[in-house]
């Protein structure tokens, strides 16, 4: 280890010890390490049956890894506060079918109006979920655990046994979840588009960081002057807006909408996040290894019955994947643990 | 040095100063004067209200009565927040830090340079970062995690950014305690600097020799009131801790005499790297042992360690003779020793339990048969101990949590009684109990010892550990600092030793 002063001053002790280059080249390990699992399973896919790769089923793929994508983005942002939120699924629902009860009531309102209407759902949805864990201060489980059956009973009672069909919605709106640019779905522009924003956002700005700082240790953050509610509010609102955005999305890709759209889809969203490497415990992880986790998550979905994997397995390999994750992470910390630490221990 | 008082208003004053954390006052009238281009230094004794004074400046606790003035002006500090802006920011004892977080951001958390569109500017921050630690003669890469640092590192960390908030006030709550030399006079050039460009610092330690070395005026507290503040060339080492003590001990603590039995337990060369190292010492049949020494000197460890919670590196523990499996809790308890530990409510009592619940814990597997625990029995065992410790409940079927500290204290001795062990060990037995229910808990005491129980009491009240104590261990920073005898012991000298001071200094 060279000390790296550049001073004419005296030579500056060199503390900290540990290879701390080491310790970054670790942590893209876990990134690396999922896009390789991707390319191994797509690969293996392709030589059971080449029709995987073709541009349709590709198409098919990225469309069906935009939801979950969006989601597990905006479960980042809650995940590295310390909190979780559970009732993800049940927003997608409501704001699906907000969007499809208005253009049934309204068949001439604007496309734009509508998509601001759906989205704005999540984002009510998403405050009432920041008011009671930021304010009342009550754990994010168990908060989101009862929003998560209070926001699908609204939805039912909203619906009351009803169906949305493609036809009560207008062409343009459908024709969102159709369009593509260059051979690339809109919707997964859309996706891409977010994960590059939050992703930005999460790294570049002092509230992003403040996330962060939030959910590696509250009681510093709170000692460092970080106004820790207001953040944690804002992390859940921002993370229902992106489930309202979803819900929306999933509108104008199905077009048959009822009370049951996104029933379970919470669970999917965390389990991306978590192969994804962000700890559940707060304080690390990123908004693309989330996106990655989404997309590999996705693709096992669609590559393990063309492998003729029976439905059992399938449950089992997502299972799997997540304690993997998990294990991976933990032997990454040790290691970099033990490489920052460098062996080298100084008498205190 | 400033001699007279400054014609200008102090940057930062406390006035009439009270807190209350439920029945214990843990402050009450202090004031104290911050001035401009001067070090003030806070002495007294653990508990004396050092802690709970510093968390009132940085707007972590807000005072029951009184105020904080700067500038002379009266100001609420409704947050931490609040003080930092106003120019106050505080190195606490325990550093603060975000381990997943890198050096430089752990030090500009929230206030990180920008560039173009508020957008945070990395390299700006690493050079800040860089140059402030070039102030303190170190280099730490900015770029590297928190994670792994050592705890002086840590320290440093704490203050580069208090450095980087140009406070007005600077506190410092035992910054020193986990540096080394060099570190420590590197961090007092950098006081006196600020000082001299005209900061108010607070400055905390028990190591008098730094006070003396570094600071302006001493303000002495005890027992959570403000006792005196004097320049520091009127004041002498004796001075100090005379005005920390200054208590009269009263024949409050009645320690029957009792001729001490067999060795029964035997520590020898216990270390455990960094927290103690080279603790050796015996307890007889009958005898009181008392570990004594300031908050963080390691006896708490020490215990928790000699019972087997925490692990050790080296050394060995034997109880009547023979070796003690270490790690291994149950191994102890089975060897005859018993645990009370330092803080009953997250560690000694399971507090919604009923009474009769936690006092016969320890003895799930003595009292069952068959592997079926018969709540007769339970319920019996539980009246006798009860009726014995002189525990005052509503009904042996209440939750713990219902009743007061000191007769959760006794629940928590009957608890551990009842496996009728050969050594006790209590971690600070009286701590947060009524002074009633305190001289209740050391007759107990007394009497176990008295009929042949080997008692070692953790405490950090001297009077307490001079009533009771046969003899006296003082620890210091990990190390026994001195062995006393009754006879020898009086307050001056284990504050002597507590503090790392030779006595014949005085």
């Amino acid at each position: 280890m060279s000390a790296v002063s550049t001073s004419a001053q005296p030579p500056l002790q060199e503390h900290g010890g540990g290879d701390a280059k080491a310790d970054r080249k670790l942590r893209q390990v876990r990134e690396v390490g999922i896009l390789l699992a991707l390319v191994l399973l797509v690969v293996a896919t392709t030589i059971v049956n080449p029709n995987f790769l073709s541009a349709q089923s590709v198409r098919d793929l990225l469309l069906g890894a935009t939801l979950l994508t969006i989601l597990a983005v905006g479960q980042t942002l809650v995940i590295v506060t310390r909190s979780v939120d559970l009732s993800v699924g049940s927003i997608l629902g409501l704001s699906a079918f907000a969007v499809g009860s208005l253009f049934a009531a309204f068949p001439t309102m604007p496309v734009p109006v509508a998509i601001i209407a759906g989205v704005l759902v999540g984002t009510v949805c998403g405050a009432v979920n920041g008011a009671l864990v930021a304010l009342a201060r009550v754990p994010a489980l168990v908060v989101t655990l009862g929003t998560l059956y209070i926001f699908r009973g609204i939805d039912y009672w909203w619906a009351s046994g009803k169906q949305i069909n493609a036809s009560d919605m207008p062409s343009a709106f459908l024709g969102m979840g159709r369009a593509s640019v260059l051979g690339i779905p809109v919707l997964a522009l859309v996706a891409v588009l977010v994960v590059a924003v939050v992703g930005w956002y999460l790294t570049s700005y002092r509230s992003g960081r403040e996330l962060y700082a939030i959910g590696s240790e509250p009681a510093a953050a709170r000692l460092s002057g970080i106004p820790v509610d207001r953040r944690i509010f804002m992390a859940f609102v921002a993370n229902g807006t992106l489930a309202g955005l979803a819900g929306v999305l999933y509108a104008a890709r199905f077009g048959t909408l009822d009370a049951t759209v996104g029933t379970g889809l919470e669970l999917q969203v965390v389990a991306a996040a978590v192969v994804g490497g962000v700890a559940i415990f707060g304080g690390s992880g990123t908004v693309l290894g989330a996106a990655l986790g989404a997309v590999l998550l996705t693709t096992i979905g669609s590559a393990l019955p063309i492998l003729r994997v029976s439905g059992f397995w399938q449950q089992a390999v997502v299972g799997l994947l997540i304690l993997t994750a998990i294990g991976l992470d933990r032997v990454l910390a040790v290691r970099a643990e033990r490489k920052l630490r460098g062996g080298q221990s100084r008498g205190a | 040095m400033a001699q007279e008082p400054p014609p200008v208003p102090p940057p930062l004053a406390l006035v009439g100063a009270a807190k209350s954390f439920g029945a214990v006052k843990a402050l009450q009238g202090v004031s104290l004067e911050l001035r401009a281009g001067e070090i003030h230094a806070l002495c007294g004794e653990n508990g004396a209200g050092k802690s709970t004074l510093v968390k009132m400046i940085a707007g972590v606790h807000r005072p029951d009565e009184g105020h904080v003035e700067v500038d002379g002006a009266p100001i609420e500090f409704a947050r931490p927040a609040d003080a930092q802006q106003a120019g106050v920011a505080v190195i606490y004892q325990e550093p603060t830090l975000f381990p997943d977080l890198s050096v430089a951001e752990n030090i500009f958390m929230g206030r990180q340079p920008l560039a173009r569109g508020r957008r945070i500017d990395r390299p700006a921050m690493h050079a800040a970062t860089e140059a402030l630690f070039a102030r303190l003669g170190v280099h730490i890469d900015p770029a590297r995690p928190a994670k792994g640092l050592s705890i002086a590192d840590q320290q440093l960390i704490e203050i580069a950014k208090a450095l980087s908030l140009q406070a007005r006030v600077l506190v410092m709550d035992e910054p020193t305690a986990a540096l080394s030399g060099v570190e420590v006079e590197r961090l007092f050039t950098v006081a006196r600097s600020l000082r001299d460009s005209g900061a108010a610092i607070l400055f905390i330690s028990h190591r008098f020799d730094e006070v003396f070395d570094l600071c302006d005026r001493i303000t002495v507290m005890r027992d959570g009131r403000y006792i005196s503040t004097d320049p520091v060339a009127e004041l002498t080492v004796d001075a100090v801790v005379r005005k920390m003590v200054g208590r009269d001990i009263a024949a409050l603590f009645p320690k029957q005499d009792t001729e001490p039995g067999e060795v029964v337990l035997e520590v020898e060369g216990l270390t455990r790297t960094g927290v103690f190292s080279d603790v050796g010492f015996t307890v007889r049949a009958g005898e009181i042992v008392a570990l004594a020494g300031l908050v963080g000197a390691g006896r708490s460890e020490v215990v928790r360690a000699v019972f087997g919670v925490d692990p050790y590196d080296s050394g060995r523990v034997l109880v009547n003779g023979r070796p003690l499996r270490k790690g291994r809790p149950a191994a102890a308890m089975a060897a005859g020793i018993a645990l009370v530990p330092e803080d009953r409510r997250q560690q000694g009592l399971v507090m919604e339990l009923s009474v009769e619940r936690n006092a016969t814990l320890t003895r799930r597997w003595a009292l069952s048969r068959f592997g079926w625990l018969r709540r007769s029995t339970e319920e019996r065992t539980a009246r006798e101990w009860t009726r014995r410790m002189q525990v005052k409940a509503g009904s042996l079927s209440d939750a713990v949590a219902t009743l007061s500290g000191g007769n959760q204290q006794k629940v928590v001795l009957a608890k551990w009684l009842s496996t009728d062990p050969a050594v006790l060990i209590v971690d600070e037995p009286t701590r947060g109990i009524d002074v009633g229910t305190k001289s209740e808990v050391h007759r107990l005491l007394s009497e176990l010892a008295g009929r042949g129980l080997a008692v070692v009491m953790v405490s950090s009240e001297l009077p307490e550990v001079l009533g009771m104590a046969d003899r006296i261990l003082v620890m210091h920073e990990g190390r026994v600092s001195a062995e006393l005898s009754r006879a020898q012991a009086t307050e001056e000298s284990v504050m002597y030793a507590a503090t790392g001071q030779r006595e014949d200094a005085a």
